[in-house]
């Protein structure tokens, strides 16, 4: 997406011109972590398995070398060809030449955030090979030409009634059509036809066992698994940081994915691949990409435990009412302003800064990232590196010099009471950004060091 | 230096003091019925459990429920009566227009109604998810509780390929309307086998 130099600011302010949409884009994501909370409640260890699921990943950052290592020499020894990638570019690479190799020209895919967090479809594309997301959600950005604005939910920033234009223009349903039920059938057909005839499948992975080399693929519609079953060669690719030790681990984890993603108990599919099938080849690769780097940052490492659930992004004020796309990175919302800057940091700036520090994120994370006080470190890092935005650094200038007189405080004090007082619309005014969005208050008659002053000599 | 020794040697330097894993959750959920919870929970989710006693019954809910159904097969020989011969071992492609495949679970899990199955019950991996429909058999005695009991079981299990599945093909991609039948089977019908 061409986000030009816009920040998560500006971004926001081209979704919110549509209030309707942003009050609908709220409650939707509001109901989902509704069904979230539901879901957790059944459960009376919730807590304790947070915990746990917390202090294993603790355990994989502290021995993820050895790890990394361990999964390798099972993997390599089940058949799986294992790759190294330092960054996107590699990763990109690494994809392209297998299709080469095989001479496969065209397709399927089913999500990765990883694959996103690389543009391996631009890459892939500009060197003539035809990519076909096949999650429907994924599918549907894909035809409108936009980035998947949720890691789990796609399209959640798209109404049906546009989804049924776009299938009208691509997979010939009849205009006007929007019903879900009748465009996810169409659907159906549309990408039964690719998975049928695509020689090559990639996948993500959501989980690596270092005891066993193998991974685990969870989808809810089936479609890694349908294109990796029927495709010659499968590709999966995996930030480094997937990895846990046993897989008896995995009870932990899949007892808190689909909880905290959309509520459900588990997803449909939770497909633990160990071999390829016989005559297939199974290529899997390690993606570094700036995680190394944030593994030697203490405030931030934590990050780095995220297991992709999205429940930070559905509970999070910001991202409800702003959309993914303001984001401008593959992975929106509370996460993905903590992971952002440390892939670039000027160019992700301004996106710690897009949250209101709340804690919800936090609180409803399963793996216990403390994500709101992670979005408060890099507002100082970003700041102390000089990459914070001019208003803001203008602001907080404005405030020291304000603060650190008492005489300066005082008058400044007194002017604004009365400017608001007398002349409302010097302050009430577009020019002001504290006023988008908010109302300016009244001003108190006399401040509170008068107040005391009255009241004390009384 | 390669990309794989790079990586390596940049985690060993960035990666934190080593800490120890976590003892085991104590005491997880544990259900008084869990045949009965699986089978709430299989309703919510979209499947429809149905308890029987014997293959028998199993066959004769074929006859009369999928009556209509042209291609049926199946991996477990106890329903070779009422499903296709000699289907197996052929191109995946093939399996395109399998109405109902029937195979057998390992186990369910009462907590998710999910079953897990691995690659020598599927005979070929795609069976379970390019079929219009999928039912599963399963002992009533093989339904735990919760995924840690069933990770017990697996723990040291050795397969190729396994899975999880816990209902129909599912998506809520358009607008969070639930649709079963995303890519793979439209309806689950879990056969609840009877001690015997």
């Amino acid at each position: 997406m061409n986000t030009g130099t816009k920040d998560h600011a500006g971004l926001a302010d081209i979704f919110n011109e549509d209030e309707a949409r942003v009050d609908w884009h709220d409650e939707t994501l509001w109901f989902v972590r509704a069904k979230r909370d539901k879901a957790a409640h059944t459960l009376p260890e919730w807590e304790a398995l947070r915990e746990n699921a917390s202090q294993i990943k603790d355990n994989v950052l502290s021995n993820l070398h050895d790890y990394l290592l361990q999964f390798e020499a099972k993997a390599q020894q089940n058949g799986i060809t294992v790759h190294w990638a330092a960054d996107a570019e590699e990763h990109n690479q690494i994809v392209h030449s297998i299709l080469k190799a095989k001479g496969v020209t065209r397709i399927v895919k089913s999500k990765s955030m990883l694959t996103e967090e690389c543009h391996l479809n631009e890459h892939l594309q500009k060197s003539g090979i035809e990519v076909i997301d096949t999650d429907l959600g994924e599918r549907i950005v894909q035809l409108a030409e936009e980035p998947p604005s949720h890691i789990v939910l796609p399209c959640i920033h798209k109404k049906k009634e546009e989804i049924g234009e776009l299938f009208h223009e691509h997979l010939g349903t009849p205009k006007g059509e929007s019903d879900p039920q009748f465009l996810t059938a169409a659907a159906r057909v549309h990408l039964r036809e690719k998975f049928l005839t695509r020689k090559a499948a990639i996948t993500g992975v959501n989980f690596a066992i270092a005891e066993t080399g193998e991974f685990v693929v969870c989808t809810n519609e089936g479609n890694a698994d349908m294109g990796a079953h029927l495709s010659e060669v499968h590709i999966a690719c995996m930030g480094i940081e997937k990895i846990i030790p046993k897989r008896k681990h995995l009870s932990v984890f899949l007892r808190l994915l689909a909880r905290s993603a959309t509520g459900q108990p588990i997803t449909t599919y939770s497909s633990h691949f160990n071999k390829p099938r016989a005559g297939q080849e199974m290529h899997l690769v390690l993606v570094d990409n700036g995680r190394t780097k944030q593994l030697g940052r203490a405030d931030f490492r934590n990050s780095l435990k995220c297991i992709r659930c999205g429940a930070c992004m559905n509970t999070c004020p910001v991202y409800r009412r702003s959309g993914g796309h303001s984001y401008h990175t593959a992975i929106a919302g509370p996460i993905g302003s903590i992971l952002a800057p440390n892939l670039d940091m000027k160019e992700y700036a301004d996106l710690p800064f897009a949250s209101t520090l709340c804690g919800s994120c936090t609180n409803v994370c399963p793996v216990k990232i403390n994500i709101h006080e992670q979005l408060y470190k890099w507002r100082q890092v970003i700041v102390k590196e000089g990459y914070a935005d001019t208003k803001k650094a203008v602001a907080m200038k404005a405030m020291d010099f304000t603060l650190s007189s008492p005489f300066v405080y005082k008058t400044a004090g007194k002017a604004g009471r009365w400017v608001m007082k007398n002349i409302p619309f010097l302050v009430n005014n577009k020019l002001n950004a504290w006023y988008k969005q908010r109302d300016m208050p009244e001003p108190p008659k006399q401040s509170f060091s008068e107040w005391y002053k009255k009241n004390n000599n009384e | 230096m390669n990309s794989r020794a790079e990586i390596l040697s940049r985690i060993k330097e960035n990666q934190p003091e080593l800490t120890s894993l976590p003892a085991e959750l104590t005491a997880p959920l544990q259900y008084a019925d869990p045949v009965a919870m699986f089978s709430t929970v299989l309703g919510n989710i979209g499947g429809t459990a149905v308890p029987v006693s014997s293959y028998e019954e199993i066959q004769d809910y074929i006859k009369t429920h999928f009556a209509d159904q042209k291609r049926i097969i199946s991996t477990l020989p106890e329903l070779s009566g009422v499903t296709e011969a000699g289907w197996e071992g052929q191109d995946p492609h093939s399996y395109e227009d399998i109405d109902i495949a029937l195979i057998k679970a390992h186990f369910g899990v009462a907590e998710n109604a999910a079953l897990w199955v691995t690659e020598e019950l599927m005979q070929q991996r795609v069976i379970p998810f390019i079929c219009q429909q999928l039912a599963v058999v399963v002992q009533q005695k093989e339904i735990y509780s919760n995924m840690h009991e069933a990770y017990g079981q697996v723990a040291d299990a050795v397969y190729g390929f396994g899975t999880f599945i816990a209902g129909p093909s599912k998506t809520a991609d358009i607008e969070q309307s639930l649709v079963l039948g995303a890519h793979g089977p439209k309806k689950m019908t879990v056969f609840i086998m009877a001690d015997s």
